[in-house]
């Protein structure tokens, strides 16, 4: 299996994991330990910067990637507010831009998110923009200079799986990025569909923290995440309407 | 674009009354196997054909709610500012015709008062008042937020109704959240109720969270008292109401609180008897109709009615209350507005809250995302 390079960083794995909703602390690095995940996504609001021991940060395993959040942000101003913030308390340039003003199902705003993806990448930002599966905006924010596009699923939560396949694919097609499907995978077979279809990563959240056991489930979709990989990497066989048999049309050719 | 008062004056309190008592168990069955449920189905599962349901209620509530908020519950503590208030609301402690000491926190004692509950971790702090213009107005309330800002994640108010233009000034000063309830949606058993100040204003009262929307706060709080009218009736009411807000006010966040009538000094006994079983209903009805909405239970409640609600689709709880100003620290003897009934302390609840399988979670904003409007 290729590994996967994103900005100046490369990973062995494909999963990545969202830190929230777990029942605990310990969930959540067990969940993260099982997965082999080497990038974790923080959102800032949860992390407490003034306290002694963060309860999210002091329980990631030391090898993994922090990917912090602008999860609550409502337009750029806000979100490239929060971006520096956690710039300088987590030392690191990467951020997953998201922003939402609609806080009921947490659709990404296109335009604010352009236009602090292009604010960002200036800042020297290594910007991961989660995003509607819109081709159109994915090569707008190309332009902008994003590391990559994370484009959804299905609705945040929702477990519904690749509900936008089919511009997941157009996506997929025409980028010039990495593409990572964030939100709506609820189950393996949905994280396995995703790298079968060519995603170069997943990112996880609610299906593996709300699990009955979080870590199993964690295991179960890096197995998962891999079997969709090497599908893909082996050139998957394609599905066919209709058989193909003799050739009617052009057997006049073979004299 | 007009307030939710228009939507208030088509909607008759007793045909509605008529239609959730005639609601079916049919209908409880239909609204219970749908995924995107309207206000009839609301209406439906308040009604009494709902009640041989709760187990199954919860379950759909536990379910939706994990999928939404996974295993966690936010704490947040309120503040009391101060009791000095010129309505006569005939159910509160702080009424102004009960003789109860008058005390407003000033600089030094909001300090005292924050560095005492900062010590039991609580991040999220829900300043409330009673209503007194004079003394305890939009001056005084940017005073207190400047004051306490530095120290939590994240500030709500539970202030009288103000104008939009305060609103957008507390904004502007920290507020993430303002919480006004509108007591009850019948018109004239609110009236009733408060029968004099300014709350006796039942309209400027309902559209306050129009006027909250407008100012662009991040989150409204809707409730009604439980305990003066029909929970029932009430309840749909405000669902329509909140149905109307996030239409009309996309960006903004909700949240429903269930205040239910406690002991309180010189106080009226409750009109209305709303029990466990129907407080469960209720919330787990709410959660149905809306799987994003916040839904909050605060230490009103019991020990027991706490231990075992927390997976049946709340949100967020508050906990080691003090409901008096200078509770925590300034006057810890004075009285309180009402009677907390589950008075233990913050770690208390945090580790029942592990018990259950959940984790607290104490911080979930962060102040400096409100430093961008200044």
């Amino acid at each position: 299996m290729n590994p996967l390079r994103i900005a100046d960083k490369q990973f062995n794995s494909r999963l990545f994991l969202g830190t929230g909703k777990f029942g605990s602390a310990s969930a959540m690095k067990n969940a993260i330990i099982n997965s082999d995940s080497e990038l974790v996504t923080v959102a800032l609001r949860r992390i407490d910067l003034e306290a002694d021991t963060d309860s999210i940060l002091a329980h990631l395993p030391k090898s993994v990637n922090l990917l912090p959040n602008t999860s609550g942000a409502r337009n750029a101003k806000e979100a490239i507010f929060a971006a520096q913030l956690a710039r300088e308390a987590l030392e690191t340039d990467w951020l997953k831009l998201e922003i939402h003003p609609d806080p009921k199902y947490l659709l990404p705003d296109p335009l604010e998110t352009l236009k602090a993806t292009e604010e960002l990448a200036k800042l020297g930002f290594t910007v991961l923009p989660y995003i509607h599966a819109d081709p159109v905006l994915c090569k707008l924010l190309e332009d902008a200079g994003t590391a990559a596009v994370m484009p959804l699923g299905s609705p945040i939560g929702t477990n519904k799986g690749l509900r936008t396949i089919d511009f997941l694919e157009i996506i997929i097609e025409q980028s010039r990025v990495p593409v990572i499907v964030d939100a709506g995978i609820g189950a393996p077979s949905d994280a396995a569909k995703a790298m079968e279809i060519g995603a170069d990563a997943v990112l996880v959240n609610t299906a593996i923290a709300i699990a009955g056991n979080p870590a199993e489930m964690a295991s179960a979709f890096k197995m998962a995440v891999m079997a969709g990989r090497l599908a893909y990497e082996s050139k998957l066989g394609k599905i066919q309407s209709s058989a193909i048999a003799s050739s009617p049309l052009t057997s006049f050719l073979n004299g | 674009m007009g307030s939710f008062i228009e939507t208030f004056n088509t909607l008759s309190w007793d045909q509605i009354k008529e239609s959730i008592y005639s609601k079916t168990e049919k209908d409880v069955l239909c609204a219970l196997s749908s995924s995107k449920l309207s206000l009839e189905d609301f209406k439906s599962l308040v009604s009494p054909a709902a009640e041989p349901f709760l187990e199954q209620m919860a379950a759909k509530s536990s379910e939706l709610t994990q999928k939404r908020y996974g295993k966690t519950i936010q704490l947040y503590a309120p503040m009391y500012l101060s009791n000095e208030c010129n309505n006569i609301c005939t159910y509160c402690g702080f009424s102004l015709t009960n003789k109860v000491r008058r005390k407003t926190l000033s600089d030094d004692e909001i300090i005292r008062e924050i560095k005492s509950l900062k010590k039991s971790g609580v991040n999220h702090i829900l300043l409330v008042t009673g209503e007194a213009n004079h003394t305890v107005n939009i001056n005084y309330f940017l005073r207190a937020i400047e004051l306490i800002k530095p120290y939590f994640a994240n500030i709500s108010i539970e202030f009288q109704p103000l104008s939009i233009e305060e609103y957008r000034q507390v904004h502007d000063a920290g507020v993430h959240s303002v919480l006004v309830y509108q007591e009850t949606y019948h018109k004239d058993v609110y009236k009733s109720y408060h029968t004099k100040g300014k709350k006796s204003n039942f309209d400027y009262r309902l559209e306050t969270p129009d006027r909250i929307g407008d100012a662009e706060i991040h989150k409204t709080g809707l409730g009604v008292l439980l305990g003066l009218e029909d929970w029932r009736v009430d309840s749909y009411f405000c669902a329509a109401h909140l149905d109307y807000l996030e239409k009309k006010f996309w960006k903004t966040k909700y949240s429903i609180s269930f205040p239910r009538m406690r002991p309180a000094e010189g106080i009226i006994e409750p009109n209305v008897i709303v029990t466990d079983r129907n407080l469960v209903q209720l919330l787990t009805a709410y959660r149905l109709f809306n799987e994003d909405v916040e839904l909050s239970i605060s230490t009103r409640e019991s020990e027991h009615f706490r231990n075992n609600i927390i997976p049946l689709g709340v949100t967020s709880m508050s906990a080691g209350s003090k409901t008096n100003p200078g509770g925590y620290a300034v006057e810890p003897e004075s009285l309180e507005q009402f009677e907390v009934s589950d008075e233990r302390m913050v770690q208390e609840i945090v580790e029942l809250i592990k018990g259950k399988g959940y984790e607290a979670v104490y911080k979930d904003w962060d102040r400096k995302f409100s430093q961008t409007y200044a």
